[in-house]
């Protein structure tokens, strides 16, 4: 039986790892992840896991040390995050095209410059477009729960394509929360051991990463693009056999009060619980609110988001990262509005600029967003942005 | 013929477009490139296996007689055997047209 | 672990008689004419044999041997980008280590081999070397030095001999060339305490293959910095390869040694040494050099040959060349 303790949330992305007997682990230490590889180093060191740890002497190493693992078909586990992503991410777009199921848990950080350790969600929007399957942890439990799941997702013969497991740098990795372990017999019952379709066997050479030619590039990424169409029924049914065996169930959006609401709020990561408080407070004070949260990111879930926001008049997207398209949204709230774009009801949206490198994102903020979004909307000002929180 | 030249559909494309025969390239006719090719006088031949071991296209094997046969499938013309030669026994004669 | 001595003791050398049948790299690559390079990585496979893992930088070898659909590797093969090779291999090193110490493949002993150009090796991809050398992964890595970036077009690098005409260090009014001296990798292998480096030449293929064998059996990280002639970039004829070779080695340019354990091994010494200006004269990247330019290249190659005699506790001037391996 698994044992709820209070476990500082990076150890504890740390025990997942060490739960899903991951086989190579390849990473390098940058703040706020640097606790989650020690503490793997350490379960390595003494006997707790079996399993090489390579202390390699770069990001971009690690990488690539990934690759090499789990082209033996060994389960294969890093992490990073900010510039270390940058560093590495050369090599993440390969990993992805090899088709290989690495997991790595991204403790989020803002991108230099100017340089700062602190959390936002620059690393989670920079890998965007890396082919890299993307789910997002809201508190320690879920990144727990979601790192046991990511392994599952990625070794699914369906996906084979990489995981990352994104958790709020500071804000998750180094708070102490209580989660519950779940035991080695729980964990073996989700999560069969890993086998590969196809890795450098001796007995069946095979060339991997050969020169893309004009004649096959283009179907190489179909292949893969069909890969990551495929993925999201997998991580659904990875997530309601979860729900089944351990009784916590995800969902790729997640809704908060939504009934009835006609404002909504929209955001992803660890204010959504912030947001969650404020939300609480506006519908006692009467006012018909919700919140939508995004789970999983990549790939994109716009059908259950479009079921999720049905019925309200105004959205607030929350960014937390910039996209300097020169027209002031951020990532999300631009893929929002093209999802939306097709829809025949569409709601009013409004982009909020949240939270960049650690600044702190209060109740307060959510309720200005609501107002934010109702009075513009009510005063039909052409869609747009608002920085929160900015010293004009 | 698709498959020969990689113009399959991305349905059939291996995972992660690896390439799953070993050794295919040796259906590559590398013998086409060449504007001259090496021919051996097996009288002058004194099986030290030099051609062998020199060439770069894999073109001399070992026979069971000690002798060294040349597949020109992959002779590419580049003369590197006829110069190491020690008994001169090869010869880089031009392609006929 | 043991040293590279104790893993070497009892060597059999391969005889030039019974040299092995199999070839682990296929013909119908795509290599110019004369590829020196080519050459010089069958010869190596020869000797490793099929029960390798090759992880390669990329560059002419990748190149030649990788263009879908077709492959001429007939052993697992794997090819991530330019800089990473040594990265890659520590990977795949460190993933057959976890499976097979885990019971989850049966225990097999595997060479794993990480190989790039001068390029792959001694520029971008100096810190994944160091780096897998550092960590002492058992595998052996490959440099095939053809002095230049070749696959790009003839482009300088750091292993790009001092004179030599490239395209980003032409030569000119105003320059001679490469203005820098060649980069000591096999000394830089040295400094991380590799068990196992040494320096190779397709033209003396025994001495390679016995190199490449010997590698296989030292544990932990081995190095070979591989002479790879290529008549493109060094604008010589196709057929004369392997001269280039042969001169570079009996011109004390690229003399051929073993480092076993920190210990310079001499493999031929040369004592009745051919001017520089022989091994010059045939390479058109080198043809704008003066007699001044050479008389300098040949003091300095005559001081650095001296300095490895010295590491090696040996003295100049004994008769005749002498194959030591």
């Amino acid at each position: 039986m698994g044992k709820r303790i209070g476990i500082e949330v990076s150890l504890a992305v740390s025990e997942a790892a060490k739960l899903a007997n991951v086989d190579v682990i390849s990473a390098y230490p940058i703040t706020p992840q640097t606790h989650i590889v020690e503490h793997l180093s350490e379960l390595v060191a003494d006997g707790h896991l079996d399993a090489e740890f390579i202390p390699v002497e770069s990001e971009h190493t690690a990488m690539s040390a990934c690759i090499g693992a789990a082209a033996t078909g060994a389960r294969t586990f890093t992490s990073t995050c900010a510039q270390g992503l940058a560093l590495m991410l050369e090599i993440c777009y390969i990993g992805a095209a090899l088709r290989l199921p690495i997991v790595m848990a991204m403790a989020n950080r803002s991108l230099s410059g100017p340089i700062s350790i602190w959390n936002d969600h620059g690393d989670l929007m920079m890998a965007r477009d890396s082919g890299w399957v993307q789910i997002v942890a809201e508190n320690g439990q879920e990144a727990f729960d979601l790192t046991i799941q990511a392994f599952r997702i990625a070794e699914d013969h369906r996906v084979l394509l990489p995981v990352i497991v994104n958790l709020d740098g500071f804000t998750l990795s180094h708070v102490i929360e209580p989660i519950e372990i779940l035991s080695q017999e729980e964990v073996n019952k989700y999560l069969p051991p890993y086998k590969p379709k196809m890795w450098l066997d001796l007995k069946n050479p095979i060339t991997m990463g050969p020169v893309g030619i004009p004649d096959v590039y283009t179907e190489a990424k179909k292949a893969q693009d069909e890969a990551m169409k495929n993925t999201k029924p997998v991580v659904i049914e990875a997530w309601n056999e979860f729900a089944k065996l351990f009784g916590r169930k995800y969902q790729p959006v997640e809704s908060y009060k939504t009934e009835g609401a006609d404002t909504l709020l929209v955001t992803m990561g660890s204010t959504s619980e912030t947001a969650m408080t404020a939300i609480d407070q506006m519908r006692a004070a009467g006012r018909k609110v919700g919140l939508v949260r995004i789970r999983l990111y990549r790939p994109f879930p716009a059908e259950e988001f479009v079921t999720a926001i049905k019925g309200a008049k105004q959205i607030a997207v929350m960014d937390r990262a910039l996209a300097f398209s020169g027209m002031e949204t951020g990532p999300l709230a631009t893929e929002i509005k093209a999802i939306l774009y097709d829809q025949r009801e569409k709601p009013y949206v409004w982009n909020f600029i949240a939270g960049l490198a650690g600044r702190d994102i209060t109740v307060e903020n959510f309720t200005e967003m609501a107002d934010g979004v109702e009075a513009a909307a009510a005063d039909k000002l052409p869609q747009g942005a608002t920085w929160t929180n900015v010293r004009e | 013929m698709a498959k020969e030249t990689g113009m399959i559909s991305w349905k059939e494309l291996a995972l992660g477009c690896a390439v799953t025969r070993p050794g295919s390239a040796a259906d590559l006719k590398t013998g086409d490139w060449r504007s001259q090719r090496a021919v051996t006088d097996y009288e002058k031949c004194t099986k030290c296996g030099m051609c062998y071991m020199f060439c770069p296209d894999m073109v001399y094997s070992p026979k069971p007689d000690g002798f060294y046969e040349a597949n020109m499938y992959y002779c590419k013309g580049c003369g590197i055997c006829a110069k190491e030669c020690p008994a001169d026994a090869i010869t880089m004669v031009e392609e006929s047209v | 672990m043991k040293s590279a001595a104790e893993a070497l003791k009892g060597f059999k050398k391969f005889s030039p008689k019974k040299l092995p049948v199999e070839e682990p790299l296929s013909p119908g690559h795509r290599a110019c004419q004369g590829c020196g390079e080519v050459l010089a990585l069958r010869q190596v496979m020869k000797a490793l044999g099929h029960d390798t893992i090759v992880a390669s930088a990329t560059g002419c070898m990748e190149i030649i041997t990788s263009s879908f659909p077709q492959s001429a590797w007939r052993v697992p093969w794997l090819h991530v980008a330019f800089e990473n090779a040594a990265a890659v291999v520590s990977g795949i090193e460190a993933g057959y280590k976890a499976l097979m110490r885990k019971g989850k493949i049966p225990e097999k002993k595997v060479t794993f081999v990480g190989m790039g150009g001068d390029g792959a090796t001694a520029d971008i991809g100096m810190q994944a070397l160091s780096g897998a050398l550092e960590r002492g992964h058992n595998f052996i890595y490959l440099c095939f030095d053809n002095e230049a970036y070749m696959n790009t077009g003839i482009q300088r690098s750091s292993s790009t001999p001092y004179g030599a005409s490239t395209t980003t260090s032409p030569a000119g009014k105003k320059s001679i060339g490469q203005s820098t001296w060649k980069k000591n990798m096999a000394a830089i292998a040295v400094a991380h305490g590799t068990p196992y480096v040494a320096t190779c030449n397709p033209y003396y293929y025994l001495d390679l293959m016995n190199k490449a064998k010997k590698a296989s059996l030292v544990e932990g990280p081995a190095y070979l910095h591989i002479y790879s002639p290529c008549p493109t970039g060094w604008r010589c004829n196709p057929e004369e390869a392997l001269t280039t070779a042969r001169l570079a080695v009996q011109t004390k340019v690229f003399p051929l040694y073993e480092v076993i354990d920190g210990k310079y091994v001499i493999s031929r010494k040369i004592t009745k040494p051919k001017p520089v200006s022989e091994y010059f004269a045939i390479q058109r990247r080198f043809r704008h050099l003066t007699e001044k330019d050479i008389a300098y290249i040949q003091q300095r190659i005559d001081e650095e040959y001296d300095k490895l005699l010295a590491l090696a506790g040996e003295t100049p001037g004994a008769e005749g060349e002498r194959e030591e391996t």
